[in-house]
């Protein structure tokens, strides 16, 4: 399959990127690892007139704890979050959402930037950063602003990003003691978008989750917050009772549709149980203590 | 649009002008004329276009060729040295390890990138690592014998280096591989 024809582009500082994007408005796209670009202008779904690569761009790869957040710069592989001792011991939710994206030959240039500013419901990440309070850096010729992820989501394949701006980097604050999180994805075989995946993270205090964060992956117009559910939770001890009325909600909060993955009310009764089975999975990480 | 396009394949430099579309498997394949790469799927799941870009195992049907403007490009052309078979190739001949063929460049190359960082992996381990390899022949069970095979005659290579042919030029073509 041949893609349109494009003109390519590789700037190397981010004014440079402003300016591209500012002449071409509206002809051009970000190429970050391009792993869910590229096949969509291979079926010509996509079709930019301009492609603007990121990869000689400094300064977009930071993965580090800093200020009380864990930095991710726009342009860190997959595979390097998977391969991160500190995102393995501190934000396992992380981990578990980088593990299961795509493939792992697919995970080497798939960056989370572009998982995050593609939105793509069915992308992994969204859910994860959601159920973990993320927020996301936007930098463009007219200044940087900083936004929570849940503003920055606005619709399927529809980001809060104006103008000029780019997607540099995503911050996750950094977890208090007694806290974990996880990820559980269902997908039919390694390489498929979730049927459906639930992200939850939970911090713990005198045996009360005092901090309650889920996110859904791949049921509704883009990645969903189950609001209700964590507010249920909140403030409750995360025993079996309170853990299946939290997933009954969390699944009211889904808006899935029948598709050839299984009927709606299937795909429903799915996020139940991986609610459950995640934030079970949460508070256990929680409860063994050394961050999430 | 079209762009000036120069990559190092196996050690051997290549460089063409080629449109901003052109996919870096149709550069090797095409351009370059290495056809043992394959194009199976089209669509990033089957993994048969697997080639290492500076090391590293990318599906070379999701990147352009302009993206990997000046990197080292190894493909299973690259695998044979003088007539003597890499050991990854070797296993998979020995342990038959396929049987049509079409996704054994792609599973050598993701396996010796594999094998690079992992010398002595668990059965699980490599069928973890060849996960984004699809074969429709074998059901795997020699795939992952042939790379055992390979990842136990690198280790033995590894403990007596065989001094008797390393001349300089073998020593800097397998650099490039491993």
């Amino acid at each position: 399959m041949i893609p349109d024809d494009f003109t390519y582009a590789a700037p190397t500082n981010l004014p440079q990127v402003w300016d591209l994007l500012r002449q071409h408005e509206g002809d051009a796209k970000i190429l970050a690892g391009g792993q869910s670009h590229i096949p969509l202008m291979k079926l010509r779904l996509a079709s930019p007139a301009y492609l603007i690569d990121l990869r000689n761009v400094p300064g977009l790869t930071t993965l580090a704890e800093r200020d009380g957040s864990l930095i991710i710069g726009a342009m860190v592989t997959e595979t390097t979050l998977e391969r991160s001792p500190l995102v393995r011991q501190r934000y396992a939710g992380i981990y578990d959402a980088s593990a299961v994206v795509a493939d792992p030959i697919v995970r080497n240039f798939a960056t989370v930037g572009g998982n995050v500013a593609h939105a793509d419901p069915a992308n992994d990440h969204p859910a994860m950063l959601l159920a973990l309070r993320a927020n996301v850096t936007l930098q463009g010729s007219r200044g940087s602003r900083t936004m929570s992820l849940d503003d920055f989501m606005v619709d399927t394949f529809e980001t809060a990003l104006q103008g000029d701006e780019v997607l540099s980097e995503i911050r996750v604050p950094s977890p208090p003691p007694q806290s974990g999180s996880a990820y559980i994805k269902l997908e039919r075989k390694v390489g498929d978008y979730a049927i459906a995946a639930v992200g939850a993270a939970v911090t713990l205090e005198n045996g009360v989750c005092s901090r309650v964060g889920i996110g859904l992956t791949n049921v509704g117009p883009k990645a969903i917050r189950a609001t209700q559910a964590e507010t249920f939770l909140t403030g409750k001890q995360p025993d079996d009772a309170s853990i299946r009325e939290t997933a009954r909600l969390a699944a009211d909060a889904a808006q899935p549709t029948t598709d050839l993955h299984g009927p709606a009310d299937y795909k429903r009764a799915m996020v139940q149980t991986l609610t459950a089975r995640v934030l079970r999975l949460a508070v256990q990480r929680a409860t063994a203590g050394g961050g999430q | 649009m079209t762009q000036h396009v120069k990559l190092t394949i196996n050690g051997r430099p290549y460089e063409a002008d080629v449109p901003s579309r052109l996919l870096l498997v149709h550069f090797i394949r095409e351009v370059a004329g290495l056809t043992g790469t394959h194009i199976g799927c089209d669509t990033t799941s089957c993994g048969a276009c697997t080639v290492l870009v500076n090391g590293t195992p990318a599906k070379s049907c999701t990147l352009f060729a302009v993206q990997t403007d000046g990197a080292n490009i190894s493909t299973v052309e690259g695998l044979e040295q003088g007539g003597t078979l890499h050991p990854i190739q070797e296993g998979f001949y020995e342990e038959h390890g396929l049987q049509c063929g079409f996704c054994t460049p792609g599973m050598m190359m993701t396996s010796i990138a594999f094998l690079q960082e992992n010398p002595d992996p668990t059965d699980d381990e490599i069928r973890h690592a060849i996960s984004g390899n699809l074969c429709r022949c074998t059901g795997y069970m020699q795939i992952v014998k042939a790379v055992q095979y390979a990842a136990r005659k690198m280790r033995d290579e590894q403990a007596t280096p065989n001094t008797a042919d390393s001349s300089a030029a073998t020593a800097t073509e397998a650099e490039v591989i491993r």
